[in-house]
């Protein structure tokens, strides 16, 4: 059984009288320390995808294994649980506390989980050292989702979930987020999910899954998956 | 100087027991509505914005029931709420006059107000900031105090300085019923016994409660703001 499965998932969003069916029933299956890109144009269903896996929310039908867990059939509760100890989580528009320094926006995080990794390793690793005691608003947007990502990794979660990470950045910081990520795969043997419209990322990945109208378009395993930095776009 | 004070206002002087006595008053009625309106306009509001549609514990039949409640006693004006209240106030603590009677309808008639802007200062916090906290696992007493309210701090001092000055108004106009204080002082001491004096003081003393709270309300909100971003926002 692989790591993470994905059987027959179906995803309706009610719409006053409307149905909108934003997944159509969707099959992939991810293993372990895979560095995974999602691949697929605005509205096909990936973000609905990333938000179901990660206990975000709930699939209409279908089953969702993590680990051996049956997520699928999760309460709120054990959602909020599921989320909290073994999700971490990155956004487009990363999503900062602006009162809070860029310690505190990852203490914010590690307060309520198990096993924290040390805030400050953290911070340096994703190559803020010296920022630690700045806030949001005193970082660049690359500095700023590199405080994401901190937030996320320091919680010691399952699975790293990306969602666009590089959409709001340059090309180059784009590109330096997009390393960070996935050294910290290749590292730390985690495994990340990143989604992203942009098809010349594909190749960085080790399984490549592209989604087209609530539907898996393509699943393929990339054996030779290109580092970052010889990807151009 | 009390020769000039005899000159000024002749008739404060004279009722100088009845005047303090007055300002106690008004001060009581302020500090007791005034806690409640609080706790209860906080509880209120935060209830209101978790509970709307799309937010973090949607609920109808709660959302419409303090909805209601606040539209209600919003759109009745408070000389007319109080007069309303009387048999609820009578019941509920004994009398429908004096400090104790005031704050009855005091409440009834701030805690929608505060309701509202202890509201908006909420749906002011960036849904982001909501969703992240969301993902991180955060419970729903965690996105209320962790989030809505630490976001919101600046914010809801600004309310409360607001909803502070709107209640010492509103106590002032629960003397012309019978509540004592500032207001009942100027209007039976001052109007209806047409010493001017008495009025010009009260306008006074009103005044320099509602500029301590004014600046007290600003000093809090700037200390709160996180000072890098206004720093920040000035050189933008």
């Amino acid at each position: 059984m692989a790591y993470i499965e994905f059987k027959d998932v179906k995803k309706i969003y009610r719409m006053g009288e409307v149905d909108i069916e934003a997944l159509s029933g969707v099959d992939f299956e991810i293993e372990k320390g895979e560095f995974v890109v999602i691949a697929g144009a605005s509205g096909a269903g990936k973000s609905t995808i990333l938000n179901i896996l990660g206990g975000m929310d709930n699939a209409t039908s279908g089953e969702i294994i993590v680990d051996g867990n049956k997520i699928s059939d999760y309460g709120a509760r054990q959602l909020t649980t599921y989320r909290r100890y073994d999700i971490g989580f990155v956004f487009q528009f990363y999503n900062l506390v602006q009162n809070l320094t860029v310690v505190e926006n990852v203490e914010l995080a590690t307060q309520i989980c198990k096993n924290p990794l040390n805030i400050e390793d953290t911070v340096r690793a994703v190559g803020l050292g010296e920022r630690m005691h700045n806030f949001p608003a005193q970082l660049s947007g690359g500095e700023q989702q590199r405080v994401a990502i901190a937030r996320a990794l320091a919680k010691n979660p399952k699975l790293l979930l990306c969602d666009e990470p590089t959409g709001a950045l340059d090309y180059n910081t784009g590109k330096s987020i997009l390393k960070l990520l996935q050294d910290t795969c290749r590292e730390q043997g985690m495994t990340v999910i990143i989604i992203t419209h942009n098809l010349a990322l594909t190749d960085m990945g080790d399984r490549i899954i592209k989604v087209k109208s609530g539907k898996i378009l393509s699943m393929e395993k990339n054996d030779n998956p290109l580092p970052i930095e010889r990807i151009e776009w | 100087m009390n020769e000039l004070l005899e000159k000024l206002i002749p008739n404060v002087l004279d009722y100088s027991e009845r005047f303090f006595t007055s300002c106690t008053q008004t001060l009581q009625m302020f500090a007791i509505a005034g806690i409640f309106t609080f706790l209860f306009g906080m509880l209120f509001g935060v209830v209101l914005t978790v509970t709307k549609r799309g937010g973090i514990r949607e609920n109808r039949v709660i959302y419409y029931i303090v909805e209601i409640f606040t539209n209600v006693f919003r759109s009745i004006p408070f000389i007319i709420l109080l007069i309303f209240l009387i048999p609820f106030t009578r019941a509920l603590v004994g009398t429908a006059i004096g400090v104790k009677g005031a704050v009855v309808p005091l409440i009834f008639g701030a805690v929608p107000f505060f309701t509202r802007q202890v509201e908006t200062a909420l749906a002011n916090v960036d849904d982001g900031k909501i969703e992240a906290a969301r993902s991180m696992g955060s419970g729903t007493f965690g996105l209320i105090f962790r989030i809505y309210l630490h976001e919101a701090v600046p914010e809801l001092v600004r309310v409360t300085t607001i909803t502070a000055i709107s209640l010492i108004g509103l106590t002032t106009m629960a003397g012309a019923v019978g509540a004592g204080g500032i207001g009942s002082f100027a209007i039976n001491y001052g109007q209806n016994l047409n010493h001017q004096d008495i009025v010009n003081v009260c306008v006074v003393i009103l005044l320099v409660f509602v500029c301590v709270l004014q600046t007290l309300g600003n000093f809090f909100s700037k200390k709160t703001t996180n000072r890098e971003l206004i720093t920040r926002r000035k050189e933008l």
